[in-house]
């Protein structure tokens, strides 16, 4: 009887325990599946702002605009037709709001209930005319001609170099700069802690006896522990006015702020993986080292380094992915201006960030609201991509055992 | 998604007070939480959440009306006019604090969604235009500024100022100062894309506090002496106004726009004290003392 409980009871957790490795890998996969369903859907929409139309007279030759050309004309570098194919004339804009200078209140109606007529009139009349207005507003019998904006497509988005995601009439939604930031972040970041993670690691399993040990190494674990938005303010209020007095720039918000600030963050990772690395090296072979007269040093990087290389490399890659996807400290000090950088003393704007800046704004469902879902399965794809790397690197460890 | 959603409101909080603040945007997150549950039960809780630039004034008043009539509770959340326009549609706030108008797409959005929204136009503020202190420049036309934000100017000579580079400083997309800037100032037209973002108006004050060649646009609640504010001309520079509650009061500024309160009819009885009390002699009051512009 009792042994009929025992295996009960063993039967019931071995069930819990299968159950919720199941339930952990559905959750994750469930994840993965909504993110990559919203962010592709953005391939299949118009980069037009939703629920407006655009439109020309009906004897305007231009048949089509890109989403490029419309923000160059609703910022009025690009004033004449020629400049897009049509003739030699100025390009009137119209915007709803304008509405007002051609008609009286009168004409448009008590509750605006003959706007669309008035729209049709306009644009009829004015053969040069570019109108951007709602849909609601269109006429049953439209007269001009509705330009249609090809979908956003693929290299368009990850190729694009200007990221607007909210203007009219068009989105501009070029990803280029983001990637790019977050991987000149996250390179910066890496280059910094490399080095110094390696030093503290080594001191702490070769060198420091176990009391200094047993201080540091509670410390470095605490850096884990602190808040990315403390790291943050740490960065606004103290890193960033030190690198804009440093270098003498005008601006102190730089890719160098939240390479730094990043750098420190991900030390522990670094510092514990590499460590622990260190520590399997096996007694027999340090010795060895020695006994054959080799000195501390040249124990260090002869004998323990080689051995536990891919160890570092893991440490470094997991660091790497640390810094990638660290969001709030990385808002708070690089600038966040989507320019491509050239140097590390430029403003960047990285990928977690533009997330969540601007996720609370995008209308569930509409054009922004999948790009920064898009956005989110390019930084899924980008962290994928480190975790392989890190499953390879440490099946070779095994490997040369 | 809700931990960005927290990531996004301490951040915001925190931009705006420092430190300090820090502490209690942490704690804040878990009692919006708590309250919009317990808004369920008791009918006094409301939640109000939008406009950064509203925050401040909202608080106040909340505060001033919860001294008042004990048992009502009120908790203000900031985030930006889009989240709170977006949370009133979701229904997981009771009314949306703005500084613009609501868009078309937001209009049509809200129509989709069966809300029939009310508008209550609360006060009116006035955006600054802020530079470092020791700039010489002390005050620019529309046009100039126009230039400096879509990058057409990059340097302070160009308009009186020291051989310096121009660092400009903007809210995040999801500002309502933003959309208003663009729109009033910019003539619609779109920011340079080296532009600076800030996630919250603190940190503009704070970067432009500590950047020389920083120019910013912040609420006139804002202002602090760390940072100089500039005169504007909207006539080609042949009248110079300084920002100031008289000067918008009586519309010789011309950076002012008004403030919103919006929220769905099928609350009405659940936040029209509040409103009201917003609206009488009293809440006008505390609106002129939090540095904004009353209505009348």
């Amino acid at each position: 009887m009792k042994r009929y409980f025992h295996n009960l009871g063993e039967k019931i957790i071995v069930a819990l325990l299968a159950l919720s490795g199941t339930v952990t890998s559905l959750t994750v996969l469930l994840i993965v599946f909504f993110l990559f369903k919203e962010g592709l859907g953005i391939f299949s929409l118009s980069p037009v702002s939703e629920g407006t139309v655009i439109a020309v007279n009906s004897q305007n030759p231009v048949k089509e605009l890109s989403a490029h050309q419309l923000k160059e004309i609703s910022d009025q570098n690009i004033t004449n037709w020629q400049e897009v194919g049509g003739p030699n004339a100025p390009i009137k804009l119209f915007r709803i709001d304008d509405l007002t200078e051609y008609f009286s209140e009168e004409q448009l109606g008590k509750d605006f209930e003959f706007v669309p007529q008035r729209i049709n009139e306009v644009i009829a009349k004015e053969p040069n005319m570019l109108a951007f207005f709602p849909d609601e507003y269109l006429a049953k019998s439209f007269q001009g001609r509705q330009l249609q904006l090809d979908n956003i497509s693929v290299p368009d988005f990850l190729g694009g170099t200007e990221w607007y995601p909210t203007i009219t009439p068009a989105v501009q939604m070029g990803v280029l700069p983001l990637i790019l930031g977050t991987l000149w972040v996250s390179f910066g970041a890496i280059l910094l802690a490399l080095p110094l993670g390696l030093a503290t690691a080594i001191y702490m399993a070769e060198i420091a006896n176990s009391r200094v040990r047993n201080i540091l190494k509670p410390v470095i674990e605490l850096l884990a522990g602190i808040p990315s938005v403390v790291y943050g303010f740490f960065g606004l209020v103290v890193v960033v006015p030190l690198i804009q007095d440093i270098f003498g720039l005008p601006v102190g918000e730089t890719a160098l702020a939240g390479s730094i600030i990043l750098g420190i963050m991900a030390l522990p990772t670094i510092i514990s993986v590499s460590e622990d690395a260190m520590r399997t090296t096996p007694r027999a072979m340090k010795e060895a080292s020695l006994a054959l007269g080799a000195s501390k040093w040249q124990t260090i990087y002869k004998v323990i380094i080689p051995y536990s290389i891919s160890g570092i490399s893991t440490a470094a890659i997991l660091g790497i992915g640390r810094a990638i996807g660290e969001t709030m400290a990385v808002l708070m000090v690089t600038g966040n201006a989507s320019v491509i950088p050239n140097t590390f003393l430029e403003p960047v704007r990285t990928i977690p960030a533009t997330i969540a800046a601007e996720l609370g704004e995008a209308p569930q469902g509409g054009i922004h609201y999948k790009a920064l879902f898009a956005l989110g399965c390019i930084l899924f794809l980008l962290t994928l991509i480190i975790n392989l790397t890190v499953d390879f690197v440490s099946a070779k460890k095994k490997e040369n055992r | 998604m809700k931990k960005t959603k927290v990531k996004i409101f301490s951040l915001q909080a925190a931009g705006l007070l420092l430190i300090t603040a820090l502490l209690g945007a942490c704690g804040s997150g878990d009692t919006t939480k708590e309250n919009t549950e317990a808004g369920k039960s008791a009918a006094t809780t409301v939640t109000i959440k939008g406009s950064d630039t509203v925050l401040p004034l909202a608080q106040q008043e909340a505060e001033k009306y919860m001294q008042k009539n004990a048992g009502a509770a009120i908790t203000v959340v900031g985030g930006g006019t889009g989240v709170g326009i977006s949370a009133m549609q979701e229904g997981t706030t009771d009314l949306a604090m703005a500084s613009r108008a609501l868009k078309t797409e937001e209009k049509l959005k809200l129509r989709g969604a069966q809300k029939d929204v009310k508008e209550v136009l609360i006060a009116y503020d006035a955006l600054s235009v802020v530079v470092h202190p020791s700039n010489k420049v002390s005050q620019l036309t529309r046009e100039q500024l126009e230039g400096i934000f879509t990058g057409k100017i990059a340097n302070w000579q160009a308009v009186g100022g020291n051989n310096e580079k121009i660092v400009a400083y903007s809210r995040e997309t999801s500002s309502g100062t933003y959309e208003f800037f663009k729109e009033h100032v910019l003539d619609k037209k779109n920011y340079a894309s080296g532009i600076l973002m800030m996630p919250a108006t603190g940190s503009i004050v704070q970067s432009v506090s500590q950047t020389p060649g920083a120019i910013g646009y912040i609420g006139l609640a804002y202002e602090t002496k760390e940072v100089k504010a500039l005169s504007v001309s909207y006539d080609q520079g042949k009248t110079f106004v300084a920002p100031g509650v008289e000067a918008a009061k009586n519309k010789t500024y011309p950076i002012s726009r008004p403030l919103y309160f919006f929220y769905d009819a099928a609350v009405d009885g659940k936040v029209k004290p509040f409103v009201d009390f917003v609206l009488s002699a009293e809440g006008q009051k505390i609106v002129q003392e939090t540095g904004y512009v009353p209505l009348s």
